[in-house]
């Protein structure tokens, strides 16, 4: 004990590591596999289903390898005849009440126990005892269970009491009688639920909406990125004969570790469902009529002809890639027109900063803070994979958390400093107790939500905030606390390209509707814009250029259907301002094109055209004049500059930025899984129980 | 069963009382490991068993997720998470207490209350459990009613035993033969 760097010999072959380290670890530091099913490297350790013995010279019986630290002279065997006859002795436990239905189940070719089994499994039985069957439990719309496959190993206990933090899951009973189960029957209440089917390491919890669908050698494996929220989780695209089957995650450090919210997962279903695959043009009977390319850019130019640049208008989407943004900005350019803006929830908060619009605390550093404060904001609907490292900061102890806004169950405890965001104005003249904890704090944080921005106070808060986070030692060489929370995957990208109002009359979201409503707007580009209402656009010529036939492409005059997130390689700038591809798994539906092909196209209609041919092209001249954007993956520190004009703060309450997780853009609006979730999920969930 | 469930369990005034003391005894953020006393408080204070509302009280007491308390009073045998009649007789099956007798001593359990191991008269005063070993194989065969242990037992005293609890009076409690503890000083030895 107390030896800092234990030396220890493995199969011969000697190993230093760090204290601490277990043997199963040593093992595989020296690229040594050590079979195991309860052990998750992410989870705390159980040892409890023994299938990583090894024989430890000296000990009396073979030890189980994820449970035993690592100690100085250690002589540890894994290959020799004695472990693995050992290791088949437990096998054959594991599967004494194991079903033999691998044909039908739906974790076969990605099993665990299968591959072991492989290694260590007897080819016959030699039990003649009766086996147990154990009822399956209702798990909701995103999980299917087949509790008699569960081989207790507890990790989707342990899951949901470390990771999600809404421990939902039990071990009830004992021995021959033990169950998993949740608490109280039904739907799992944690946005992180769907990961359960990627730690089970059996078929016992399996996937839904998944179910029978496809056997994991037939996809093809795309590895990308998410647009359902700004965070950019790392995903993998399997995919089968053009069609997305499903979505997992990728392993991401900075982002998403190992793990992804139940939207990105599930929602990939609305990608089949109400697809745009085919230009419409609004007939003279006002309905929409299927139309080639060429009628339709046809009639948009048309339509545009002579028509003042300053009553022509573009909105962008929450979903849309830099490179759509980019050309759409120069194309706005050559028209003269600066009536632009990407932020449709109408916030108008200054964005000459960069620091001001981003989460200037990298993801991986909120491990490093010991004191947040949170306004306006519910990590929990709005950035999931962030509320889950603030959950696993919190977990470790010694980081202390304020709340201003809404009292959310976000898993881990919080001082609820005031419901509105005067209280900001409390902490920042110390008249709440919470100003001294973030005053003593070594790395303090503050989150604003933006939904916090986009509220008529929005200006003030950022001032605020920025005033808050100054003179609370949240700005330093080291450290930068400041952090916005952007709820759009395209939105840090857009305001990177400047797709804000241009020049002195240029409008943003409020003017262009108002100027729609008031008949002065003659023409109006929505690029996948379908968080606005559209139901107030009065006589304005729209354009709806997107994927699915969602708000934006109903109110359309002409549709131009464009490829999702999955059937494109688009740059995209995530909260933390980290520049990140997706890759096309799969090639965009019917007569769909890429987004900056179609404005190019346009451009060209327009007898304005520009010079792209390939995305490459487009992408090389974004970068050219925005060299950041070619730094894949880099997050860079973002000089502190004055920013902000500030306001009065209201004594409004904050409301909640996203009402329903499950429903949050086009995709998923037309998602029947996400639907079966709102149906399911969301009355429990705001009927506030905890489990 | 279900409706015999509360809705509500508090502890009262003198268990509240002793609770707090109980928790005391356990070092600063280790509180949690309070849980089997008070679990047992609970079960004592509803009569025997634990209902729902009691382990979420318990939970509640300890800031502990539901879910844990669940697991524990589910794990641990000794608490009954279904109503019970007044005497729980907990009939000893395992080998000792079967070699000196013990399917007799069951039998006339059952043959003397009329009811089956796992259930309960219908007056709600016995209920018959089967039980591992109770430790207490010298003086096998054995079975235990609430507290108390009754040692040595043959089909006779077992009777008696059952009609003295039917009858509101106290049986004898320990060796029936009045064997001494497990002395082997032959005194009250068959």
């Amino acid at each position: 004990m107390g030896c800092p760097m234990p030396k220890l010999t493995i199969n011969g072959r000697e190993v230093e590591v760090a204290e601490g380290t277990s043997v199963l670890q040593a093992c595989e530091q020296l690229g040594i596999e050590i079979p195991r099913f309860c052990y998750h490297e992410r989870l705390s350790v159980a040892g409890s289903c023994r299938m990583c013995l090894v024989d430890v010279e000296k000990a009396p019986r073979p030890v189980a390898s994820c449970a035993m630290p690592c100690s100085e002279g250690m002589v540890v065997h894994t290959d020799t005849p004695a472990v693995k006859a050992e290791r088949q002795a437990v096998m054959e436990m594991l599967l004494l009440n194991h079903p033999l239905e691998c044909p039908v189940c739906d974790q076969g070719g990605e099993c665990d126990l299968q591959d072991i089994a492989f290694a260590y499994g007897k080819d016959r039985c030699r039990s003649r005892e009766v086996r147990r069957r154990v009822r399956d439990k209702a798990m909701g719309p995103l999980i299917v269970t087949a509790m008699t496959r569960c081989i207790h190993c507890t990790r989707c206990i342990r899951f949901m009491d470390e990771i999600a933090g809404t421990h939902e899951l039990g071990g009830f009973y004992r021995g021959e009688h033990l169950e998993i189960a949740p608490l109280i029957e039904g739907p799992l209440l944690s946005e992180l639920s769907g990961n359960l089917v990627d730690v089970c390491p059996v078929g016992a919890l399996t996937s839904k909406p998944y179910a029978f669908r496809a056997r994991p050698w037939e996809l093809t494996k795309t590895e990308s990125i998410d647009v359902m929220d700004a965070v950019g989780s790392a995903i993998r695209i399997d995919s089968r004969g053009g069609e997305v089957m499903r979505i997992v995650p990728r392993l991401h450090e900075g982002i998403n570790e190992e793990w992804i919210g139940d939207k990105t997962r599930f929602a990939c279903d609305g990608l089949r469902l109400q697809r745009l695959d085919t230009p419409y043009v609004r007939g003279s009977d006002g309905k929409l009529q299927p139309a080639s390319w060429a009628e339709a850019l046809g009639v948009i130019a048309a339509r545009l002809k002579n028509v003042q640049p300053s009553r022509i208008a573009a909105l962008a989407g929450d979903l849309v890639d830099c490179e759509a943004l980019f050309a759409m900005g120069q194309l706005l350019d050559k028209m003269d027109v600066g009536n632009r803006d990407c932020r449709q929830d109408g916030a108008v908060y200054d964005t000459s900063v960069r620091a001001a619009y981003v989460m200037n605390t990298p993801i991986a550093s909120i491990e490093k803070a010991d004191a947040v404060l949170l306004v306006g904001v519910n990590p929990r609907t709005e950035a999931t994979m962030v509320n889950a490292r603030l959950y696993k900061r919190w977990r470790r102890g010694g980081m202390a958390v304020g709340v201003i806004g809404q009292a959310a169950d976000l898993g881990y405890a919080y001082e609820h400093v005031g419901y509105s965001p005067v209280a900001l104005r409390d902490v920042m003249d110390g008249k709440h107790a919470f100003a001294s904890v973030l005053k003593a704090a070594k790395n303090p944080m503050i989150i604003v939500g933006a939904g916090a921005l986009a509220r008529g106070d929005g200006e003030a808060i950022h001032a605020a905030a920025r005033e808050l986070a100054e003179s609370f030692g949240m700005i330093r060489e080291d450290w930068n606390g400041f952090n916005v929370l952007q709820q759009a995957a395209a939105r840090v990208g857009g305001l990177d390209l400047g797709f804000v109002p241009q020049g002195q009359y240029g409008m943003g979201v409020r003017s262009i509707l108002a100027a729609a409503q008031g008949g002065r707007l003659d023409a109006l580009y929505l690029l996948g814009a379908d968080e606005i209402d559209t139901a107030h656009l009065g006589k304005t010529f729209v354009i709806y250029q997107g994927s699915h036939g969602d708000r934006g492409a109903q109110r359309a005059d002409v549709v131009l259907p464009a490829a999702a997130y999955t059937e494109k390689d688009g740059t995209y700038v995530n909260v933390e301002g980290r520049v990140q591809r997706t890759r096309r798994a799969v090639p965009p539906v019917g007569e769909a094109m890429e987004d900056w092909a179609i404005i190019a196209a346009l451009s060209r209609a327009l007898a304005r055209p520009l010079p792209y041919e390939t995305v490459k092209a487009v992408r090389g001249a974004m970068i050219a004049k925005h060299p950041h954007l070619g730094r894949v993956d880099d997050v860079s520190v973002n000089a502190w500059q004055p920013f902000g004009k500030g306001g009065t703060l209201s004594l409004q309450a904050f409301g909640a930025a996203v009402p329903n997780y499950y429903m949050t853009n086009a995709i998923c609006r037309v998602s029947p899984t996400m639907a079966a979730c709102t149906a399911a999920i969301l009355p429990l969930q705001q009927k506030g129980e905890g489990k | 069963m279900n409706n015999m469930q509360p809705k509500s369990f508090f502890f009262t005034p003198e268990n509240e009382a002793e609770a707090k003391k109980i928790i005391a005894k356990y070092p600063a953020g280790k509180q949690v490991s309070a849980i089997l006393p008070l679990l047992d408080r609970a079960q004592r204070q509803h009569g025997g068993w634990l209902p729902s509302a009691a382990i979420v009280y318990v939970a509640g007491l300890l800031s502990v997720p539901e879910v844990k308390a669940f697991e524990v009073a589910s794990f641990y045998t000794m608490f009954n998470l279904e109503p019970t009649g007044k005497y729980l007789i907990q009939l000893c099956r395992t080998t000792p207490c079967w070699l000196k007798g013990g399917e007799d001593i069951a039998r006339t359990c059952e043959t003397r209350l009329g009811i089956k191991a796992g259930e309960t008269t219908p007056d709600g005063l016995f209920t018959i459990k089967e039980v591992e070993c109770l430790g207490a194989c010298v003086n096998a065969p054995v079975m235990q009613i609430n507290d108390d242990y009754y040692e040595n037992l043959t089909p006779d005293s077992v009777m008696k035993i059952l009609d003295d609890l039917a009858a509101g009076r106290k049986p004898k409690v320990g060796s029936q033969t009045g064997r001494c503890g497990a002395c082997s000083c032959g005194k009250g030895d068959e």
